[in-house]
């Protein structure tokens, strides 16, 4: 297998994306798109117990891992959200759980999208990304012991 | 300060009159003068807090520069004229919402605590669980949670009045729950997500009938319409000054002097006390009994001038004002086709709550701060309501008398545009 290719390499492409556009009608629009493509949770999910709380827009989260990688579905009930969730699960799905115990996000700060990711906007994404940490460092105690639980 | 006589809006030559001291008035507001994301800003947030006149934060920064001391008990020159100032206050909120004395202004930290002040002080020793709280479905949640409160604390049960499908208030279904067991009907005079401005003299006039007092949050009418709470006959009334282009951080409870006099103390310190002593310690005299601590003087001063503000400017342009930009917009927003307008009573403040097609509030509200225009999303703070209307929220655009009609337009262009991107 592979190594995936590193999130600090994947965020830096989504810089590289968001670059070629000059106004933020167009990152808007793209960050629409991408929203497209977010890895849809189950809807049986979409419940209280896979709610992140955020004030204003709903978003649902489920992170399980595959062969030691993670792997997150998501949906939210507002676009912009959904965009910045399917940018956030762009740079981290199929890195190895350890990898998003403390993923280094500081892209996000590069794609002119820096008013949704104060802690204060109430989009749910700041908890979203303590949740995912959160997830990783489960999942990733969960995997290293699946090698005992092997043998 | 220049005291001026309020503005007298002739129906000749209407419009102008009101575009020109509109232009003047624009100049008292700093804030409103600058760029937001390269254009020039509107600011449609005015029921969660309004902007402040230079008057206030002149008031504001004279008493700091000059006169800043602890009111009550100092003998020194300073502590005299903060005291001044600071009673000065309480009298022109008297007199502006014709109070019989100033005794029945118990300066608080805004609405929330005034009306938690009544529903402990006053409420608390007489519900038993045999009794019942009433409230609206339109109610912030300022007029629920504290009586929700009180009934996890007595046992009393909070019964909610219902409302039509247009945001008024149903009467019938008022005078239904109005009964034997009610000791208490807490009520807004206009709610914050739907404009809607309540009956209130008639919910005075039934509830005073059953001899039930009732307890009114003015928060989003002192903005917007002259109060008279002698007129109204309510016992308590409630707002705040951030509301009313004052500071934050100060609210008024007007209380019947009668009622106030029997209430126990809410909070115990310093201000509030006559004497202390281990074997028992008497309270000061109204309203000085409910003042526990250093009272917020700056913003009760602040909150003077505030009250100084409308007064020179006149309840007359304001409603004037107000009232054609409520139409205009309405008018003109309903010309967007997606627009799903939430509330539409008859008798309404210059709030308007929508939807945009099936966009996500959220999502509007992101596009409209873009293009420089300030609304609020969300349940604004009436999430029963918002259970009641089956929505997440919705965009609300709420308007002083310092809004323009060209900032309209900018609105309904600002929503087109919402529009195309998120469909």
């Amino acid at each position: 297998m592979t190594a995936p290719e590193s999130i600090a390499s994947r965020g830096e492409e989504i810089v590289e994306e968001f670059e070629l556009f000059d106004d933020w009608m167009g990152r808007y629009e793209h960050l629409i798109d991408l929203g497209k493509s977010l890895p849809l949770i189950d809807e049986a999910f979409k419940t209280n117990e896979y709610l992140v709380r955020g004030c204003q827009s709903q978003v649902w989260l489920k992170a399980e891992t595959e062969g030691g990688l993670i792997r997150l579905t998501a949906d939210s009930d507002a676009l912009i959200t959904k965009g910045l969730v399917a940018i956030l699960l762009r740079v981290l799905n199929g890195q190895p759980a350890s990898m998003v115990v403390d993923p280094d996000l500081s892209f996000l700060d590069r794609i002119g999208m820096k008013e949704h990711l104060s802690p204060t906007r109430k989009n749910g994404l700041d908890s979203m990304i303590k949740l995912i940490r959160l997830y990783a460092i489960g999942l990733s105690s969960t995997s290293i012991r699946q090698p005992k639980e092997v043998s | 300060m220049i005291t001026v006589s309020p503005h007298t809006i002739q129906e000749a030559g209407r419009d102008e009159t009101l575009d020109r001291i509109l232009s003047d008035v624009r100049k008292d507001f700093p804030i409103l003068d600058q760029m937001i994301h390269g254009h020039p800003l509107v600011y449609l947030d005015n029921a969660a807090t309004s902007q402040k006149p230079q008057s206030v934060i002149d008031r504001i920064r004279l008493y700091y520069e000059e006169h800043n001391s602890n009111v009550h008990r100092g003998v020194h020159s300073l502590s005299q004229r903060a005291t001044e100032m600071y009673e000065d206050a309480r009298e022109t909120i008297r007199e502006f919402i014709g109070a019989a004395s100033t005794t029945e202004i118990v300066f608080t930290r805004g609405t929330t605590e005034a009306l938690n002040l009544v529903a402990q002080s006053y409420a608390r020793p007489k519900l038993n669980s045999e009794s019942e709280i009433l409230v609206t479905m339109m109610e912030h949640h300022s007029n629920i949670v504290p009586w929700q409160i009180l009934s996890e604390q007595t046992g009393a049960q909070v019964k909610v009045v219902p409302i039509h499908d247009d945001g008024t208030l149903d009467l019938l279904a008022f005078d239904d729950l109005l009964g034997e067991r009610t000791c208490i009907v807490a009520i807004t005079h206009t709610s914050n997500s739907l404009g809607t401005i309540n009956p209130i003299e008639q919910i005075v006039e039934r509830s005073h009938a059953r001899s039930v007092p009732v307890v009114v949050d003015g928060a989003q009418a002192v903005p917007h319409m002259p109060v008279n709470v002698s007129e109204m006959g309510c016992d308590f009334f409630a707002f705040s000054g951030h509301k009313m282009f004052g500071p934050t951080g100060i609210g008024v409870l007007y209380g019947k002097e009668t009622l106030l006099d029997q209430m126990p103390p809410y909070q115990g310190g310093g201000d509030m006390i006559e004497s202390v002593s281990f074997s028992g310690t008497t309270f000061n005299k109204l309203p000085h009994k409910f003042e526990a601590g250093t009272p917020n003087i700056a913003g009760a001063i602040g909150l003077g001038a505030a009250v100084d503000y409308i007064q020179n400017l006149g309840y007359e342009f304001i409603q004037h004002h107000e009232s054609r930009l409520l139409s205009t917009a309405i008018d003109k927003l309903s010309e967007i086709d997606s627009i799903r307008f939430i509330g539409q009573a008859p008798q309404r403040a210059s709030v308007i709550s929508f939807l945009l097609g099936d966009s996500h509030p959220y999502d509007v509200a992101s596009v409209l701060d873009r293009l420089g225009i300030a609304v609020r999303t969300g349940h604004h703070c009436t999430q029963p309501l918002m259970e009641h209307f089956k929505i997440p929220g919705t965009v609300r655009a709420s308007f002083a008398f310092y809004n323009t009609l060209d900032e309209i337009d900018r609105l309904c262009d600002a929503l087109n545009q919402a529009s195309s991107l998120l469909n």
